[in-house]
């Protein structure tokens, strides 16, 4: 009882829990995986998330699975001359000392197929596969539509 | 210099073929997300914002409207007496009804217009958007489409558009440019 109390408590000002906690693969560190919630199951949903590279080697991301997707996909949100279109992204690159995020306007996890609408305060799987590292599977949270974002105390965002 | 001259060209008054028609030159009619008729004429005196795009969109789309919600609520009152509208480029999939769904995820001030794909085309050539259809397995497809956000006077001259993800400091002063 005290500890729901508590996780009632927390959840006033941590509404994306999931999304705010961390997974480690070989030098990679995963975390702030988000979704935004979808109008019904016919449309796709998209997927966020930041990956930091702490090693001394290049990786690459180079597909996401989820039990909530029937077919996901890596984008790229391109701007060219005002025309925004979104390629399909054959591999994603995780540079050594660096990173790469998925965020809105930019990369992305496409999840086409989707098994059921995502509503807010949802979370599913999602298993990301690297060239180097392999597979690790996170936790992503459902946002709103609207949302630009997780609200993580150590978000650097 | 190179970014200071596309700003410069994409700000220039009206005059070029490439801008938008000042709005009360324009000709189309769409329908709005509760299903009344929309004329340029019906926008007359208010200063207008304009975006297209389309609710299968799962990027760019949600991330504009997110972003224009926030300027929005920025610009507080001031924004009361905006047309803030989402032009479908997508009508066969975006009914007035699912547009009603879409638009009640941000702010109610924005509102949503689709219309036959000649009422479309005829919208996105007064504003001089393209879209364009891309097709992809099992029948599924998306569309391309102008990013921008376009920004008009209370007259109905063309202001100025905002480009995709362009930062709110520079965002919200173009729009409070369109409401004196």
């Amino acid at each position: 009882m005290k500890h729901f109390l508590l996780a009632a408590a927390l959840g006033l000002s941590a509404p994306a829990a999931m999304a705010c906690e961390t997974v480690t693969i070989g030098d990679l560190t995963i975390e702030h995986a988000w979704s935004k919630a979808t109008l019904g199951a016919a449309r796709p949903g998209v997927f966020y998330v930041e990956i930091t590279n702490t090693g001394s080697t290049d990786d690459a991301l180079v597909g996401i699975s989820s039990p909530a997707a029937g077919m996901p996909m890596l984008h790229e949100t391109v701007v060219q001359d005002g025309i925004a279109s979104m390629p399909h992204a054959m591999s994603i690159p995780v540079p050594a000392g660096q990173g790469v995020q998925l965020s809105p306007g930019g990369y992305h996890g496409m999840l086409m197929g989707l098994t059921t609408a995502l509503k807010e305060g949802d979370s599913f799987p999602v298993t990301l596969s690297f060239e180097k590292a392999g597979e690790v599977t996170v936790n992503v949270d459902v946002l709103s539509l609207r949302a630009e974002g997780p609200d993580c105390a150590d978000a650097g965002q | 210099m190179l970014g200071v001259g596309a700003y410069r060209t994409r700000n220039l008054p009206t005059g070029s073929e490439l801008l938008p028609l000042p709005i009360g030159e324009m000709t189309w009619t769409l329908t709005d997300h509760l299903g009344r008729s929309v004329r340029p004429k019906d926008w007359a005196g208010r200063p207008t914002i304009v975006f297209f795009g389309f609710t299968w969109c799962p990027d760019v789309c949600p991330t504009t409207l997110s972003d224009i919600s926030l300027w929005l609520e920025e610009l507080g009152a001031d924004a009361d007496r905006m047309i803030v509208a989402l032009i479908s480029v997508d009508p066969e999939r975006d009914t007035p009804d699912v547009l009603a769904d879409y638009v009640s995820n941000f702010d109610p001030r924005i509102m949503g217009l689709t219309g036959s794909a000649d009422e479309v085309a005829q919208a996105a050539a007064d504003f001089r958007a393209t879209y364009r259809r891309v097709d992809k397995d099992a029948g599924d497809y998306t569309m391309d489409h102008t990013a921008g956000v376009f920004l008009f006077h209370p007259d109905g001259r063309f202001a100025s558009i905002i480009d995709f993800h362009e930062d709110r400091r520079f965002a919200v002063p173009k729009i409070r440019r369109t409401l004196s």
